[in-house]
């Protein structure tokens, strides 16, 4: 008992060792750490509402520029909007979409390659198949035809995201769970009699974790891209909302004159997907020794 | 070898039936009748209605009409623009030069910035080059293309006014299309001041499209390095006195290749999905920026019988990449 008690922190704690070396991952840490509080916090942090529309300032510039003012930190858009506080609801909108996303993608992502390494035969191929279909599509083209054919919107361009990213949590599941599939504690639990079920996800997916983790912070990064550059579109999520390719795409005619509502939409959505895929590469190398020299 | 070959092509027919599966829905699941779609907001008669359904086969079952759109495919019919009036195979194959000479300058200009790039970060390990290196590489991976073309143009265009803004040449030259090729063609119209336009409107969208395939490939080639310089041959090579810009160039690097090379075959796909944003942004008349239009213009044939194309040029592509391995490394012929 009390062997296995401290064997649990001694692996965390190695984990967070090999983890902590990458400095990269740990300024993804650090960052997603910022965002996560930054979105969930957003009423109190933001210094005005996100769609409310100040008459005397369109496109005010940010504060250090002739004509900036304090009150609104990165100036605001072409109706009035305070940029800061669109940015700042952009990233709970962001957060959201990666989360839901990326768990959609996982649940129903892993369930398909599970499905398709235990039933074998025909599951298997159909599955695989229609796998590689969806893989033979760019995925931003793939996400487009999935919107032109449920219409724009936010969540048809989540669930468009959803089906373009799936295919990298079922082939990865699949070839995992084949590869644990035939090792003996898995020959073992069947014959102790464990059913279909309790095999897949209580014996055999546990052991199938590390990768699934390192894709999902990456599948994070990937749908906050996507959805972005749907938004950008005109394809995501619609005007008002605070999306940043959304945002993007609405301050299109204005790059000449107000280079602040072009750039700092982006540099949200870059440092954003940047911190993802930190993450994913830290958590990569950290749990899997493999890789490690 | 053929065996090999034939079963690599008969593993890519389901493929292209699930391929054109999608795009059959596509029209089918799309809210509204395709012709009373057509026939926009004056209206339709419910008579003529009925015959231009039966005429078009869409009072046909379901499967019916997918046999008749696959029997449609393979006479090489991709059907007909609503608002050109083109057909879908004539406006692709005008544009797709444009894409093609994009596409190629971006992977040309991310193999020759990057593979260079790896190789010195790999044989400086720890260093605060390959440091540098590796964080702008995560960095370019994670870039919105969309975003940093905007960046790009309000820098070098707006600010500096290096580069014109958009298209493939200025207004001031015709050039007769005779390879699709805007460079080639300008070479040999003998116009020195087409060509210098035509390079100067592709230098911007060749860097935003090949940023994210050079981040790559710089990555690929520092990993591919590392693990080939540790091989015996490499110190081998060293102890029978050779140099090491030589065993780095020449016993390394060879070696190192093949898994760059597998990344960019394996690019094309990407490498279409960036030219959807990247020519919309520059207004570049390709097929991304076309597809992307016809979305605009719920033109649905022409998103349908695009999207069928550019997919089978991906398969087509893979196939060929799967191939050329084949011939080259007998082990993977199973």
């Amino acid at each position: 008992m009390s062997a296995s008690v401290s064997a649990t922190p001694g692996r965390a704690g190695a984990l967070w060792r090999s983890f902590a070396e990458n400095r990269g991952a740990v300024i993804g840490l650090g960052l997603m750490i910022v965002l996560v509080v930054v979105a969930a916090l957003a009423d109190v942090v933001a210094p005005h509402s996100p769609i409310e529309q100040f008459r005397e300032n369109f496109l005010t510039p940010p504060f250090w520029m002739a004509g900036g003012e304090r009150a609104f930190l990165l100036g605001t858009d072409d109706v009035g909007r305070d940029m800061l506080s669109r940015l700042i609801y952009g990233a709970r909108l962001s957060l959201l979409i990666g989360f839901s996303v990326a768990s959609l993608a996982l649940v129903v992502g892993t369930s398909l390659g599970l499905l398709a390494a235990f039933a074998g035969g025909v599951v298997d191929v159909i599955i695989m198949r229609v796998m590689d279909v969806l893989l033979v599509f760019p995925s931003l083209l793939l996400a487009i035809v999935i919107v032109a054919i449920l219409g724009p919107g936010l969540f048809n361009a989540m669930l468009a995201v959803v089906v373009v990213t799936l295919p990298g949590y079922t082939r990865l599941s699949r070839a995992s769970a084949l590869s644990e599939l035939a090792r003996d504690y898995v020959t073992a639990s069947r014959s102790a009699g464990a059913g279909a079920v309790r095999l897949m996800f209580e014996t055999v997916l546990p052991n199938c974790l590390a990768p699934l983790i390192v894709q999902v912070s990456l599948g994070f990064a990937a749908a906050i891209l996507d959805a972005a550059a749907l938004g950008f579109l005109g394809l995501g999520a619609q005007p008002p909302t605070p999306e940043w390719g959304t945002m993007l795409a609405g301050a299109l005619q204005y790059y000449q004159r107000a280079w602040w509502v072009l750039t700092f939409p982006g540099l949200s959505i870059l440092i954003t997907v940047l911190a993802f895929n930190l993450l994913g590469d830290g958590l990569r190398d950290a749990l899997d020794p493999k890789l490690k020299r | 070898m053929l065996v090999f070959l034939l079963r690599r092509i008969g593993l890519i027919i389901p493929t292209f039936i699930g391929v054109t599966l999608l795009s059959f829905m596509l029209i089918h699941l799309v809210p509204g009748d395709p012709i009373e779609v057509r026939a926009g907001e004056h209206g339709i008669a419910p008579e003529r209605l009925a015959e231009l359904r039966h005429q078009f086969g869409l009072d046909q079952p379901l499967w019916k009409q997918f046999v008749d759109y696959e029997v449609q495919l393979l006479h090489g019919d991709l059907g007909t623009s609503v608002s050109t009036h083109e057909t879908v195979w004539n406006e692709f194959t005008t544009l797709f030069p444009a894409t093609l000479e994009l596409g190629l300058c971006a992977i040309s200009f991310a193999v020759i910035v990057g593979l260079p790039l790896g190789v010195i970060a790999a044989t400086r390990r720890g260093s605060g080059f390959d440091y540098g290196l590796m964080g702008l590489s995560v960095t370019g991976a994670s870039m919105p293309i969309f975003w940093w073309g905007l960046m790009v143009i309000l820098v070098f265009s707006v600010a500096l006014g290096w580069t014109p803004v958009s298209g493939r040449i200025s207004d001031l030259y015709y050039i007769e299309p005779w390879s699709g090729f805007m460079l080639i063609d300008c070479w040999f119209a003998d116009d020195a001041g087409a060509c210098t336009s035509a390079v100067s409107h592709l230098i911007l969208p060749t860097i935003v499209l090949g940023t994210i395939p050079l981040a790559t490939i710089a990555r690929m080639t520092r990993s591919a390095m590392l693990e080939v310089l540790n091989e015996d041959y490499i110190r081998t090579a060293r102890a029978k006195g050779l140099s090491v810009r030589r065993v780095v160039i020449v016993h390394a690097l060879r070696n190192a290749l093949i898994p760059v090379v597998t990344v960019i075959g394996l690019s094309v796909s990407a490498l279409l999905g960036g030219a959807i944003l990247t020519e919309t942004i520059f207004s570049w008349p390709g097929v991304g920026h076309w597809l992307v239009e016809s979305i605009q213009r719920r033109d649905y044939p022409v998103l349908q019988g695009g999207t069928l194309l550019v997919a089978t040029l991906v398969i087509l592509v893979n196939l060929g990449v799967d191939l050329t391995y084949g011939f080259l490394n007998p082990r993977i012929r199973r």
